[in-house]
């Protein structure tokens, strides 16, 4: 350990710990944002209009197929070119809320086709229509299948969440290279930001595999 | 009641409903018996629109049955069905899954639905299990539940399609004995079934189906006690008498 671990660590630890703060708000904002856009998006991928499943299939390729960090800079560096300037950390919770989208709308289609069709078929014989059925017989069973995986998004999340950092988001990676390129003691910063983010995944990984214990078998 | 008039159907070339016509009034228990694949199911379902049809027309209390049509919801809430699997909704209680219909589609209050789920699950035999999961049910004792959520629907006809067949066989009776009383109580029922005792003894008229088309109908005891088609014969003599 190096020289000075402590004493520096006591020091950085509160600007560390800000970085944290903006880290856990894009992660919270984006998994929100993603969440809501991927049930979009899932929904309209099992509808009976095709055009509404084209246009989910076309939007969730476009998505994947771009880098999440060239998104971002789309999304801060060229939407103020048309009128749309928005704040760093607003950027990077719709950019990241955006790229995730598509992770979260497979996750949610395969939840939505895995329920046994009998199921849809029960609630149509008590004359339940589409949307009924898809909100008092689909989804919450659907929940149970997409919980396991839904929180590997959550983790993968929260580390993707560093590469607001590019778009000048002051989370925790950026936090700690600020302070490493100012005082040079790359190991100590390096080592507690890797702490951190530590501190925040095992927790999360934790639940994974409770919530796998809980609903993934059956 | 329901009215089916020279009904045919095809899955892509496999045409299996070739010409089906049966009327059956109010208060008949109308049994459908056959070989597998000779489309007893396929026709069952095609009554409350979870089939489409290609040609004919299938009529319930004189509205034509479509698919598609905006009318199958009120048809649906009239002719109730109960399924092989039993479908029940596994995320919700007994009691739940009974009064899922008239809370969300007849719009009942929770209360008066709950008051009279309770009641249908009394009637099947099933008071003490208003609060179980289905997974924690026998087979036949979800089977019951089913019927119950059919009736809550206070139908004017039920559909069963094959009501026993997943069940094993010590199970079997108390499901019978739950559609025989409401035969009794004089419901109209469809009923897709083996069980050829059933048939005979509660079924006001079996058909006979095989390869799409109904082969031989009559009362149950003169069909199945001297049926007179050789398909009919053979395929009695098969079911009763296996090896």
């Amino acid at each position: 350990m190096p020289q000075g671990f402590w004493k520096d660590s006591a020091e950085f630890m509160p600007i560390l710990l800000q970085g944290v703060g903006l880290t856990i708000l894009v992660s919270v904002g984006s998994l929100a944002l993603s969440t809501i856009l991927g049930l979009g998006w899932a929904l309209m991928r099992v509808s009976q209009h095709a055009a509404l499943r084209q246009t989910s299939k076309f939007a969730v390729n476009i998505i994947r197929g771009i880098p999440i960090i060239v998104q971002l800079f789309y999304i801060y560096f060229v939407l103020p070119d048309f009128g749309i300037a928005l704040s760093a950390l607003q950027a990077a919770i719709i950019g990241l809320g955006i790229a995730y989208s598509a992770y979260q709308a497979e996750n949610f289609r395969a939840g939505i086709e895995a329920i046994d069709p009998g199921q849809i078929e029960a609630a149509q014989s008590i004359g339940m229509r589409r949307f009924l059925i898809m909100r008092r017989v689909i989804l919450p069973q659907a929940v149970r299948i997409v919980l396991p995986p839904y929180g590997n998004v959550m983790i993968m999340m929260l580390k993707d969440s560093s590469q607001a950092s590019t778009i000048t988001v002051a989370e925790l990676a950026l936090q700690g290279k600020l302070i490493a390129s100012s005082t040079f003691k790359n190991m100590t910063v390096f080592s507690l930001v890797a702490l951190l983010y530590l501190c925040m995944s095992l927790p999360l990984m934790a639940m994974v595999t409770w919530l796998e214990r809980r609903f993934g078998r059956k | 009641m329901i009215e089916l008039a020279d009904v045919h159907k095809s899955f892509g070339d496999n045409h299996v409903i070739r010409g089906i016509s049966a009327r059956i009034a109010i208060g008949e228990v109308v049994c459908i018996i056959g070989p597998s694949g000779s489309g007893k199911s396929t026709i069952l379902r095609c009554i409350n629109g979870l089939e489409s049809y290609d040609r004919g027309a299938i009529r319930v209390e004189g509205r034509l049955v479509r698919r598609d049509a905006d009318d199958i919801i009120a048809i649906r809430t009239q002719v109730a069905m109960v399924f092989q699997r039993f479908n029940l909704f596994p995320h919700r209680t007994a009691i739940e899954n009974v009064i899922e219909g008239p809370v969300y589609v007849k719009g009942e209050t929770r209360r008066d639905a709950e008051a009279k789920g309770r009641n249908l699950l009394a009637r099947v035999g099933l008071a003490d299990k208003a609060n179980a999961y289905p997974a924690q049910l026998s087979g036949g004792q979800q089977q019951r539940v089913a019927i119950a959520r059919a009736l809550a629907m206070e139908p004017k006809a039920i559909l069963f399609d094959e009501p026993t067949s997943s069940l094993d066989p010590e199970l079997v009776g108390d499901v019978l004995t739950v559609m025989r009383s409401l035969a009794e109580d004089g419901m109209t029922m469809v009923v897709v079934t083996h069980e050829m005792g059933f048939a005979r003894e509660v079924a006001d008229r079996v058909l006979f189906l095989d390869g799409g088309a109904i082969v031989e109908a009559g009362p149950g005891r003169e069909l199945l006690g001297n049926p007179q088609h050789p398909r009919t014969q053979d395929f009695l003599r098969r079911i009763l008498h296996p090896i």
